[in-house]
């Protein structure tokens, strides 16, 4: 299994990451060995198996609607390190 | 007094030998006098700790077990008005507004922070090599790990620079730095503790437990902070006994499964030598012992990274460069935000994460690896409810070898992931987990045994590792540092 510095490039602008030309090569290198290795899951049968996302089989899990005061929400906004306008986060131009 | 466990501490606060203040002030004296040597801390939060043991003296009643005990936390736990940074630059200045559920659980029961200690970063790693903030080391031989991703729970606790420390465990972050350091480790079954606080690295996976000196002081923080929480849907409505009811002393009747696959390649014979002593020891206390086995166990290191990869990367999509702490001043417009903060804040692993995790989520790829590897979780988890019929608990090495250098496995990721190996299968299925002191090896590096129970069955951790305990000495040695 080879993950091409191309595809490294691509998967990265994917998920909104920076890397270096040296962290491509070595992600490059590192994915390869990596998803070679887990394709070992390939030996294990799993037709008619059904996928798991949780774990404890808990469902539908409800709480009231109910309205309740941020008593916080200044102090998140104080987290941003963007300015502040109007209780909103002022982010730069998208293009 | 430092050393004292938990429930020691507790009388010698009763019966007024001394108080929480006194209890503090020793602990924050011994990590101004040792912790440049360990690291183990990120953050000694001295006012609050001094404020909070002030305010527990006064209350005057101890009938909390925790009332007026100093503990440390991981640093992905968020406290209000204290750094919380995931040992990351990305969160190197983040003050979050709100508290952890179950820190404030722990206020509840009137407990004291001492502070908020080394991580590998987000969580991911084995060794907290991974840490912004320097690798901690190990308080047995300081040019060691002291495990990870918790291994600055681990070493504050091992070398007492707290009473106990609250950790989180995905694949093996409590029970591994435990079993490297010489302390008890409790990963709780799936949803046992709340998360909500806790920052995130894979959300079907992640736990929160504790690090104690012994098996009753981490019944005793279990009392306090298990239970279903408002504020975390996964925590189902199973009721939380009083965990120390369970602290057996022999085993008549138990029934305890050696899964064969945990005693096989990779694992060192040393450690295994020290375990199968173990074994003897609770056969000796009345245990039942059983062969089973666990096939699927071999593929249980690439079924695990597959899934909390995948699951990291969506948590760590969070991380913007917008809404939180670290952002680049090098970028002219959004996109060059989120790219330029992401490369600059992120460490080399969570890049790693992020990378192979939207890899695997990808849509060519996501049947076979995602999807495969969730597969392969349904039957590993099939396969343990299977051997849980049969037996209360089994009996593993937690850790293939003792503590390793530092800097030995840090450019190879796959041979850090293989650290793992014995840890994971109880995040893949999760299931709780607890490593206690069992032995050394000839160079005097401790060496844990891992007890493992069915979902919700941590009583079972109790009885087991409580027994064990009482015949042994192994908790009672303490690293010289």
């Amino acid at each position: 299994m080879q993950i091409t510095p191309e595809e490294v490039k691509k998967i990265a602008s994917l998920a909104r990451l920076g890397i270096s030309d040296e962290e491509v090569g070595k992600f490059s290198i590192q994915l390869s060995d990596i998803l070679s290795h887990a394709k070992m899951l390939d030996e294990v049968d799993t037709s008619n198996v059904e996928p798991i996302a949780q774990i404890t089989g808990l469902q539908d899990v409800f709480f009231g609607d109910d309205v309740n005061d941020c008593e916080f929400a200044e102090k998140l906004l104080e987290q941003s390190p963007m300015d502040i306008q109007d209780n909103m986060i002022k982010v730069k131009n998208v293009f | 007094m430092i050393n004292l466990s938990i429930s020691q501490a507790n009388e010698g606060l009763k019966t007024k030998k001394f108080s929480s203040v006194e209890l503090t002030q020793a602990y924050l004296d011994r990590i101004k006098a040792t912790d440049e040597k360990l690291n183990s801390y990120i953050t000694v939060t001295n006012e609050i700790a001094l404020q909070q043991a002030k305010k527990a003296d006064s209350n005057g009643v101890f009938e909390n077990p925790l009332a007026g005990i100093p503990m440390s936390l991981k640093d992905i736990i968020c406290t209000a008005g204290i750094k919380t940074t995931a040992s990351s630059k990305m969160l190197e200045n983040f003050v979050p507004p709100y508290n952890a559920h179950v820190y404030d659980r722990l206020l509840g029961a009137g407990s004291v922070l001492l502070g908020k200690v080394n991580c590998d970063q987000f969580a991911m790693g084995s060794s907290t090599e991974h840490s912004y903030f320097g690798v901690t080391k190990n308080p047995w031989d300081l040019e060691r790990v002291s495990g990870g991703s918790s291994g600055g729970s681990s070493a504050s606790v091992a070398a007492d620079l707290c009473a106990f420390s609250i950790g989180t465990d995905t694949g093996g972050s409590i029970r591994q730095p435990a079993s490297l350091c010489s302390c008890v480790g409790l990963k709780v079954s799936y949803g046992r503790v709340p998360r909500e606080g806790v920052i995130s690295y894979a959300s079907s996976f992640d736990t929160v437990g504790t690090f104690a000196k012994t098996v009753e002081d981490a019944a005793l923080v279990l009392n306090v902070i298990a239970g279903k929480s408002e504020r975390d849907a996964t925590t189902p409505d199973v009721k939380v006994p009083d965990y120390t009811q369970f602290l057996k002393e022999d085993l008549n009747g138990v029934k305890i499964g050696i899964p064969k696959e945990y005693y096989g390649e990779g694992v060192d014979k040393e450690t295994i030598d020290v375990i199968n002593k173990g074994v003897e020891t609770l056969k000796g206390l009345g245990a039942e012992i059983i062969d089973v086995s666990l096939p699927l166990t071999k593929y249980a290191i690439p079924a695990y990274y597959l899934l909390v990869k995948s699951e990291g990367s969506t948590n760590m999509a969070r991380y913007d460069g917008i809404k939180y702490s670290h952002t680049t001043d090098q970028a002219k417009d959004l996109e060059e935000i989120y790219m330029k903060s992401r490369k600059e804040g992120f460490g080399d692993e969570v890049k790693r994460t992020i990378m192979l995790g939207t890899y695997c989520l990808s849509a060519g790829y996501y049947d076979a690896f995602y999807l495969k590897a969730a597969k392969v979780r349904a039957l590993m988890k099939k396969e343990y409810e299977e051997v849980f019929a049969q037996v209360d608990a089994l009996i593993t090495p937690t850790s293939p070898f003792p503590a390793f250098k530092i800097g030995d496995k840090i450019d190879d990721p796959l041979a850090m992931y293989a650290a793992d190996i014995l840890t994971v299968p109880a995040g893949i299925c999760g299931l709780p987990g607890l490593s206690v002191p069992a032995g050394f090896s000839a160079s005097g590096l401790p060496i844990g045994m891992q007890i493992l129970a069915n979902q919700y069955k941590e009583e079972n951790l109790f009885a087991v590792g409580n027994a064990f305990e009482k015949a042994t000495e192994w908790h009672t040695k303490k690293p010289n540092i």
